[in-house]
């Protein structure tokens, strides 16, 4: 440290300020100048002395990975205003040792270096910067369509690894860029361009990426509704409110999150087809009695089919987000709003209309004796009617048969 | 053994005479009764079993759930207005004509003590314990198919109106019964297409005498071997009345039996097709 960072450090001011600073400062300046006079005697000092040879395009070491540069694009860049040496350090005059030594972006982004030294992607040789910037000599800011990580790119960056089997295979992890591309925010993303789109960064952060299994994670279960609602506030603010997340903040880990109802990745605009097909037997992974109560339903019969999904889901009818309790007057399912729900969709329905029970249970003899009592009815009279006539149909099929083939024997086969 | 049996007709088939059954439009209502059945049978089954894949691929089938049950409504509608045109058949000829036949003896559709008779001889004859018995112009299971499916209209009907218009009748209904109607409407639906898909269709179509179908429906007349063995009583008193001679009618014409079997195929292959994916759905 001391000197040479001191050094390195005014070397990456552009020149403009580094002028400043050297009128600004005194005596330490004069110093600090007659050490860099005596550094650059020797040195490599323009880009175009580098590109002098670098600069053809097919120039190869001798292992054959191309160590060309293109100096225009290298000029735009975000480091386009460096000298290659402050990059690649020990190379400071012509002609340069074979070995070049490894390039280390930490020296300059020291905070992106300690977020990344604790995240899941912390192994350096397997995630390099470059991994996610791109050739180290076209980083552009992420304000800039080139950059790799433009939000709209990151995806695609992203999904360069998170889009392969091989991730599968090696760590364990689902191949999530397919799903996240097909999904509504994918959709915004690509299709419509959307800058505010949610992109992979969003909700997982770019440099300090923590497993959803770490309770510092923004995408640990129960920092989820936090995540999402940094876009989704309003939405968020429903759920704090609903029984599902009071749950989750009482540490009820049981109780869903948006992503146990959205899933993480393949999230689907919640009024689309597919998603109110499938948006049933999620609530009903955790709610099997009431799922199988709706089965029983014309709501579910009606629903089950594809092509008509208007038909109710269970969000329908005790909303989605801010879910509450029968007995709390906000509820959409308290006695005194269904007229108005069952109404949603049924007009004209009434205080008797809404007395109807979308989880009836036919099985139930003391939940709804009437029920039960109607069904077994018709149980008995259908069983026992068509056992009875199973009876008497193959009795006298048998029967028939038998005087047919008697009469054709004493026709001598006639009518065979 | 009854007597009958050895007079069956081992006589030509062509040449006979033909007898009356079935009026024209007593053929016409069997074939919108049996047309719109099918319609409904396969349209209200896929909902009935709506888990099941095939109820999903029929559903698709035909432009998804919505035209399901507009064909399901149609069809409703249509069997609908033929139960009403029969009853108003019913009412003018019995109460505005006075046509005591219509409700009593041995025309009419009520059943009477020798119906239970009847079954219970042909049963002992099924097993071998007694002679066939001699039916009139309607035996007791062909009164059965008609009660049957006169009570299934109104159980099923007033259930399936019940649902399409709910806010309505929630007027006059209790809330239970809301729930109660889709119970009635799928099981009293399941037993009238398990029974016309299995004992009617065998009763009726299937069963040796008959087999592979009874054209009397479709033609409206029946040879009359047919008639004797089928229906002896009828046929004894309608001669013995001298009234057979009136109910004479014209061999059926080569293109109304090819006509006849071709729908009465289709029918009855999709009813047994029903029959079929119901089973398998109600025992997976």
């Amino acid at each position: 440290m001391g000197k040479a960072a001191g050094v390195r450090r005014i070397l990456q001011e552009p020149l403009a300020s580094r002028a400043k600073m050297f009128m600004r400062s005194g005596i330490l300046v004069a110093g600090l100048a007659g050490l860099l006079l005596m550094f650059a005697a020797g040195r490599l000092n323009a880009q175009s002395e580098c590109l002098a040879c670098h600069g053809d395009q097919t120039m190869q070491d001798a292992n054959g990975h191309s160590i060309a540069v293109d100096g225009k694009t290298f000029g735009e860049s975000i480091h386009g205003s460096l000298q290659c040496n402050d990059c690649h350090t020990n190379i400071k005059e012509y002609p340069h040792p074979e070995q070049v030594a490894k390039v280390e972006c930490k020296s300059c982004h020291a905070d992106e270096a300690k977020g990344l030294a604790g995240s899941v992607h912390a192994d350096s040789a397997e995630h390099p910067c470059t991994s996610c910037h791109g050739n180290a000599h076209t980083i552009f800011p992420k304000a800039d369509s080139r950059s790799a990580v433009y939000p709209l790119n990151v995806p695609k960056t992203c999904g360069n690894c998170h889009g392969t089997e091989g991730m599968a295979k090696k760590h364990g992890l689902a191949s999530v860029y397919p799903l996240y591309v097909d999904s509504i925010h994918g959709f915004a993303l690509s299709n419509e361009g959307l800058l505010v789109a949610a992109n992979c960064q969003s909700c997982h952060g770019s440099h300090h990426i923590l497993s959803h299994t770490n309770p510092e994670s923004p995408t640990y279960k129960t920092n989820i509704p936090k995540t999402c609602g940094s876009c989704h506030a309003k939405i968020n603010d429903d759920y704090e409110m609903g029984i599902h997340g009071k749950a989750v903040a009482a540490g009820n880990l049981k109780a869903p999150v948006c992503t146990d109802c959205h899933t993480a990745h393949a999230i689907l605009q919640p009024t689309e087809a597919a998603f109110r097909m499938q948006s049933t037997p999620i609530c009903g992974s955790c709610h099997k009695d009431q799922l199988s109560t709706y089965r029983d339903t014309f709501h579910s019969q009606l629903g089950s089919l594809g092509g008509y999904v208007e038909t109710a889901r269970c969000w329908d009818c005790h909303g989605a987000h801010q879910i509450l309790p029968a007995s709390d007057p906000r509820s959409p399912i308290n006695k005194a709003n269904l007229v108005t729900t069952c109404g949603k969709c049924h007009a004209g329905a009434n205080l008797s209309f809404v007395q109807y029970q979308p989880h009836a249970n036919a099985h139930d003899r003391k939940l709804n004796p009437a029920l039960y009592f109607v069904r077994l009815f018709m149980n008995v009279l259908l069983i026992g009617t068509l056992a009875f006539f199973l009876i008497h149909t193959i009795l006298w099929l048998i029967r028939a048969r038998y005087n047919q083939i008697k009469k054709k024997s004493t026709d001598g086969g006639k009518d065979a | 053994m009854p007597d009958l049996e050895p007079t069956v007709a081992t006589t030509t088939k062509t040449g006979g005479r033909f007898f009356t059954r079935f009026t024209r439009q007593q053929r016409y209502m069997h074939a919108v009764l049996f047309t719109t059945f099918l319609g409904l049978a396969g349209t209200g089954l896929p909902l009935r079993f709506s888990e099941s894949i095939w109820a999903r691929g029929l559903a698709r089938g035909v432009g998804g759930f919505g035209a399901i049950l507009f064909f399901h409504k149609l069809c409703a509608v249509v069997l609908t207005i033929a139960f009403l045109i029969h009853l108003k058949e019913i009412f003018t000829r019995g109460i505005v004509h006075r046509e005591m036949g219509v409700f009593w003896g041995s025309n009419s559709m009520v059943a009477n003590w020798k119906d239970a008779k009847d079954l219970f001889g042909h049963l002992r004859w099924f097993v071998g314990l007694g002679p066939k018995p001699n039916f009139d112009r309607y035996a007791y299971w062909e009164k059965f198919d008609y009660w049957a499916v006169f009570w299934g209209m109104i159980v099923i009907g007033f259930s399936g109106y019940a649902m399409w218009f709910a806010p309505f009748f929630a007027h006059f209904l209790p809330g239970w019964a809301l729930n109660a109607v889709l119970v009635i409407h799928s099981e009293e639906g399941l037993l009238a297409i398990l029974f016309i898909f299995s004992i009617h269709f065998v009763n009726t179509h299937l069963r040796p005498d008959s087999f592979p179908m009874d054209m009397v429906v479709f033609t409206g007349v029946e040879s009359e071997e047919e008639f004797k063995l089928k229906r002896p009583l009828e046929y004894e008193r309608l001669k013995r009345e001298g009234k057979l001679e009136g109910r004479l009618g014209e061999a059926p014409q080569t293109w109304l039996i090819n006509f006849s079997r071709v729908v009465g195929t289709i029918a009855i292959v999709i009813g047994l097709t029903l029959l079929v994916l119901t089973l398998t759905a109600y025992f997976s």
